[in-house]
């Protein structure tokens, strides 16, 4: 399993495209938001924890359909679920390569454009801490969207419109804990949603996922 | 001693169906008729509310409809994946476009009625954002079905999604909760409750609902059958080429 992360991570960095695009598709967001809204700093200071949120959770969608699409068409995918390694396995190490990939880099980017959008200065830690402990439910939702979708043709569209909606605790609780460190307020529980969110769909998840995969092979 | 299993024999379910759809859609017909004319123009009108109240004939019935349909969609589903009937994946399939409809006559007689009361249409109160988010999860799963051409494989992995979309659908209910404070009101039907709304209106809402329910099952019945006969004429067309 611990090889199956390293191929992932190395193809994810070498095979140009899958690591930087999720990065410079969340810094192009971030630096439209100001043209649409105006350049108001109190106004960027109060949205910014939304944007960022939800600017990370576009740019997560951006690269789902990587996880399975082209190990599904080079036939690498029906080699995984016979392998000796159980296939939930195989998809929490996929999201797992994906989260290392795309919410890791973002989690540590996002304090930099909090700059950008003229975040309060009590809000990066809580930032980083809820991308932390949220971005890898997103990286294990994103991957039963996928499974469900791998097997057909053009699933990206179909992908956002089955992932998205199952995305709204994450983000709700991301944005929230945010919002509230800001504001100098509790911001235990919203973490610890979070956490439990996280926790909840990386043990769960992978079931479903491997349970969607085998149907789209059969 | 006969079970509920038989009717997993499409042919039993055809039969007993073609029963059942006539009383089912006689009896819609009779109780919303009845309900919404009586509610309509033989209540008075509420203190404070006027006559928008009368909106609560469709709004309520709705409403309940659209998650009791998807409750529906989430044991036929799990039925499917357990015992691998037909006549149950296609029942979830069927139940899920008038579902959608439910949360979406919910939500916009809400609207309507919102715009006097409360001075907007729309308002991201916990209730109003969790029928939205209710929608899109209706929407995705509507979109899924019609995605994929295999239909064993259509309606396991839809039945996947429905039990994780059923899990994180509560979750979103409880989230949003958290995020917003309300300005919709507490519960109109209670079991537990004194505090119902007011007699004059509880019988004609009764029979609104029942009739919405008696609908619910006619409709699920005709989809039902149409998408059983669509899959014969499919297997017909076939056995055509083979020949």
């Amino acid at each position: 399993m611990i090889a199956l992360l390293q191929r992932d991570l190395k193809l994810a960095i070498r095979a140009g495209g899958g690591f930087g695009l999720g990065l410079a598709f969340f810094l192009i967001v971030v630096v439209l938001v100001p043209f649409g809204v105006g350049s108001d700093s109190g106004l960027l200071a109060a949205i910014a924890p939304g944007i960022l949120w939800v600017g990370a959770l576009l740019a997560c969608l951006l690269s789902l359909d990587r996880i399975f699409a082209l190990d599904h068409e080079d036939g690498s995918l029906d080699l995984l679920a016979t392998a000796p390694i159980p296939l939930e396995g195989a998809v929490a190490m996929k999201a797992a390569a994906h989260w290392v990939t795309t919410g890791l880099p973002l989690t540590l980017a996002a304090p930099g454009l909090g700059l950008l959008l003229n975040l309060p200065a009590s809000g990066y830690g809580w930032l980083a801490a809820s991308l932390a402990l949220g971005t890898p439910a997103l990286s294990m939702i994103g991957s039963f969207g996928a499974a469900l979708t791998v097997g057909l043709k053009r699933g990206g569209l179909l992908l956002s419109l089955l992932v998205l909606p199952l995305y709204v605790p994450t983000l709700i609780f991301g944005a929230e804990a945010v919002a509230r460190g800001i504001d100098g307020r509790d911001t235990g529980t919203p973490l610890l949603m979070l956490a439990a969110i996280t926790l909840a769909a990386t043990a769960l998840l992978p079931f479903a996922a491997a349970a969607a995969i085998r149907i789209n092979l059969r | 001693m006969s079970s509920l299993w038989e009717y997993a024999n499409p042919q039993k379910f055809m039969r007993t169906s073609s029963v059942l759809l006539p009383v089912f859609a006689v009896a819609a017909a009779i109780s919303l008729g009845v309900g919404l004319v009586w509610g309509f123009f033989l209540t008075p009108e509420a203190e404070n509310f006027g006559s928008t109240v009368k909106i609560i004939y469709i709004h309520v019935p709705s409403a309940m409809m659209a998650i009791n349909a998807w409750v529906m969609m989430l044991v036929t589903s799990l039925i499917w994946l357990v015992r691998r009937h037909h006549v149950s994946a296609l029942a979830a399939r069927a139940a899920a476009p008038i579902g959608m409809t439910m949360t979406l006559i919910a939500l916009v007689t809400g609207a309507i009625w919102g715009e006097p009361m409360w001075g907007t249409y729309w308002v991201w109160d916990p209730r109003l954002t969790s029928f939205l988010i209710l929608f899109l999860f209706y929407l995705g799963y509507i979109a899924l079905w019609e995605a994929i051409e295999n239909p064993d494989a259509a309606a396991d992995l839809t039945s996947v999604l429905c039990i994780v979309g059923s899990v994180f659908a509560v979750l979103s209910r409880y989230a949003v909760n958290f995020w917003s404070q309300g300005l919709h009101q507490g519960a109109s039907l209670s079991l537990d409750k004194k505090e119902n709304v007011a007699d004059v209106f509880y019988i004609p809402l009764l029979l609104c609902i029942a009739g919405f329910v008696c609908l619910f099952v006619a409709l699920v019945l005709l989809r039902t059958r149409t998408e059983i006969r669509a899959r014969r004429i499919r297997a017909m067309i076939a056995r055509e080429r083979m020949a």
